[in-house]
């Protein structure tokens, strides 16, 4: 029961620790740990950006193309620009509601750099003219809530935050604020709801950017806690040396939260598009091979929302691009590795399971067939299933998602790759996403599926081989 | 029991004027009066009504959609395990089994003597250190069954007791906003364009 480990070995040169730099620092997360250590100095580019107009720290970002971590990649400075014109106040919102099975990466960032974070979002305050930023943090992580307000109240007393910041005529105020249990949070429009004190249900779109209309109906800007948390090393080291690392169209690093069946499994910044799979799974650097040497058998390259890859796809990058065009996403940097002992009907079932237990009920293809899906899925693994049951099964997710899912290429048999995204009949991805691991699962395993069903067995079905019965 | 102590009042308060409007401290005044009393009763629920001018069948509302918060009295510790994806791969799903085989209980109940409330849950943001256990949202990381055990057993003897505060209380430190250091905190209606914020496209930074 060691306490959490995440990558705590040596940096070497050539992987830039942009965001982790602070992690194995004791004292990273107070304010003296912040000036003294890391990659970059602590507070130095709040310093920098404040000579700047707010448009010119706007268009910094937009050259960097720095990249939303939230999910959906959407370049930051961008969406900033979506902030409707002459409308005020605007508001910053910091999404720390990081919930996505899988993902584990925000909690580190908010527990060990939290100034960091309040750094990256005074420069976001900036940019845009926010009157308040309000820092949103899952109700689950006391230990991340108490060390953001240690961190507030330093950069209070110090005049980082608050009234005519270090002497300049910028003000600006940061608020904590929590959850308390609900993953459909995470997303922004929920997350506003909530953030008004209603219960957090997605709103309808348009407006898609809750830049146009957000909380309060006034211009908000939602960017999750990594990509915030870029923003101090940027402006510290401009943008040409952050688009150094990377590649063109996905410059910078990325958090990936490496778990499941691998020897070593940790959180590992790494570059975004240069490195492949295979490299994260095997090399001794991140994962070290898949656990007892055993082979792959599938794994979620972005989250449990994401269609899953096979071993036919371990050689490609991890880029947002190339992984939508090939059928999945990389979404929250969440790669979950299975092996060849793991049950395919069974792993479809957990993330099935979480979908419906999360799904808000706002609309009904989504509240009712989330739940219709996990019963199915429930029956065949009890031994109960029906021959019919994988068609209804298919078609329920057709009601949620219709047409195509997106789905990795199987060569073998002829399957080409859908790319991502799915279609939707619903308010928000959240019933789509529940479409992810059924449609993965049948495509490449229907015969796992097959197998329960007919020979009524409710036996874990431990290895290829065995299934083929 | 139940209406907040002075203090906590008192603490309600500066947490309303935190925010632009005061219905957006509605979950963080349930979670001060979970802290208060281990659970949101509807007592508490009426009071934070008042405090944000709401009426308690709209704090109940929000209340009773988030999971956190338990109308009714739990154990002393919330013992969650995970059986998400990353955790079951590594044994979550066998360990909430042996769970509820070495507490007596099944998963969603509280133990006769009220000390542990089990609860099967979602991913708690630890899927590198799988199987994770949480006891009253505190990690226990890569946790065996041995592991487990010995964790009832600190939590029963006390040993725990300071790193593990009873169920409802969050974070020990609290933000602390002080009047003079505060910029600008008002509704949306009061707010106008930042002064600092230049109009148009002045090559200046803010004014010194
Ligand atoms: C169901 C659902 C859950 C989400 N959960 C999170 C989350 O926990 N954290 C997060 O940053 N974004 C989450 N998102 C994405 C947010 O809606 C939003 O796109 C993101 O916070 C924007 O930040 P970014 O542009 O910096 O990535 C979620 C989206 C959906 C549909
Ligand atoms: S898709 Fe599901 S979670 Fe999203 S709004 Fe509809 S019911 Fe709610
Ligand atoms: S799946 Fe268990 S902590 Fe994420």
């Amino acid at each position: 029961m060691s306490d959490t480990a995440v990558d705590t070995q040596e940096s070497t040169q050539e992987v830039p620790k942009v965001v982790s730099s602070r992690f194995d620092v004791d004292d990273g997360h107070t304010l003296h740990g912040y000036t003294q250590s890391g990659s970059f100095e602590g507070y130095a580019a709040l310093r920098r950006a404040l000579t700047m107009t707010p448009g010119a720290v706007s268009e910094l970002v937009k050259d960097a193309t720095l990249l939303g971590r939230g999910g959906a990649g959407f370049p930051a400075g961008v969406k900033w620009g979506f902030c409707a014109p002459d409308v005020w106040p605007r508001y910053v919102v910091a999404n720390g509601d990081e919930s996505e099975p899988g993902t584990y990466k925000d909690r580190l960032l908010m527990e060990r750099d939290p100034h960091q974070l309040i750094e990256g979002s005074l420069i976001a305050a900036y940019a845009i003219g926010a009157a308040q930023v309000f820092l949103y943090v899952r109700g689950e992580m006391p230990h991340a809530q108490e060390r953001i307000a240690a961190a507030l109240n330093e950069a209070y007393e110090a005049n980082f935050i608050g009234k005519n910041i270090l002497g300049t005529d910028f003000s600006v105020d940061i608020v904590l604020t929590f959850g308390a249990g609900a993953y459909i949070v995470g997303e922004e429009t929920a997350l506003i709801e909530s953030l008004e004190g209603n219960r957090g249900m997605p709103r309808l779109k348009p407006p898609f950017f809750p830049a146009a209309k957000g909380l309060y109906m006034m211009p908000t800007i939602v960017n999750n806690i990594e990509t915030l948390s870029n923003l101090p090393w940027l402006l510290s080291h401009g943008v040409r040396e952050y688009r150094s690392i990377g590649t063109e169209a996905s410059p910078g690093t990325r958090l990936i939260a490496l778990s499941g069946d691998v020897e070593r499994p940790g959180v590992y910044e790494v570059p975004q598009g240069t490195t492949t799979f295979r490299e994260l799974f095997e090399s001794e650097r991140y994962g070290g091979g898949i656990r007892g040497g055993r082979e792959l058998k599938m794994f979620i390259p972005g989250g449990a929302s994401a269609p899953w890859f096979f071993p036919e796809q371990v050689d490609l990058p991890l880029e947002g691009r190339v992984v939508g065009a090939e059928g999945s996403m990389l979404g929250s940097g969440a790669v979950v590795v299975m092996d060849d002992t793991t049950d395919a009907v069974r792993a479809c079932w957990r993330l099935v399971r979480f979908f419906a237990r999360e799904s808000c009920g706002k609309c009904t293809p989504c509240r009712e067939g989330t739940v219709w899906e996990e019963r199915i899925l429930r029956r065949i693994l009890d031994g109960q299933g029906r021959p019919s049951d994988l068609d209804l099964l298919l078609d329920v997710a057709d009601n949620i998602s219709p047409g195509p899912y997106p789905l990795a290429a199987h060569p073998e048999a002829g399957l080409e790759a859908v790319p991502f995204p799915p279609r939707q009949t619903t308010i928000c991805p959240l019933g789509p996403s529940s479409v992810a691991p059924i449609t993965s699962a049948i495509s490449r395993f229907r015969h796992e599926f097959e197998g329960k069903i007919n020979r009524k067995d409710s036996i874990p079905v431990t290895s290829a081989g065995v299934t083929s019965v | 029991m139940a209406r907040l102590t002075p203090d906590n009042l008192l603490l309600a308060r500066k947490i309303i004027a935190r925010f632009p409007e005061p219905r957006s401290a509605t979950i963080m005044l349930c979670h001060l009066a979970q802290e208060q009393d281990g659970y949101l009763s509807p007592e508490a629920m009426e009071q934070v009504a008042e405090l944000i001018g709401a009426t308690s069948a709209e704090v109940l509302g929000t209340a009773s959609f988030y999971e956190m918060f338990k109308m009714h009295p739990v154990g002393k510790y919330c013992v969650n395990v995970c059986t998400n994806i990353s955790c079951q791969l590594l044994g979550g799903e066998e360990l909430l089994e042996h769970a509820e085989e070495v507490m007596g209980i099944r998963s969603g109940s509280t133990t006769a003597d009220g000390m542990f409330t089990l609860e099967d849950v979602e991913c708690v943001a630890a899927c590198t250190e799988a199987p994770a256990v949480q006891v009253n949202y505190r990690y226990f990381n890569r946790v065996s069954p041995d592991d487990f055990d010995e964790l009832l057993e600190d939590l029963r003897s006390g040993e725990l007791s300071r790193t593990i505060p009873s169920h409802g209380t969050l974070g020990n430190v609290r933000q602390d906003l002080h009047g003079d250091r505060v910029a600008n905190i008002t509704s949306p209606s009061q707010q106008v364009e930042p002064a600092w914020f230049p109009n148009g496209d002045s090559d200046e930074g803010p004014a010194k």
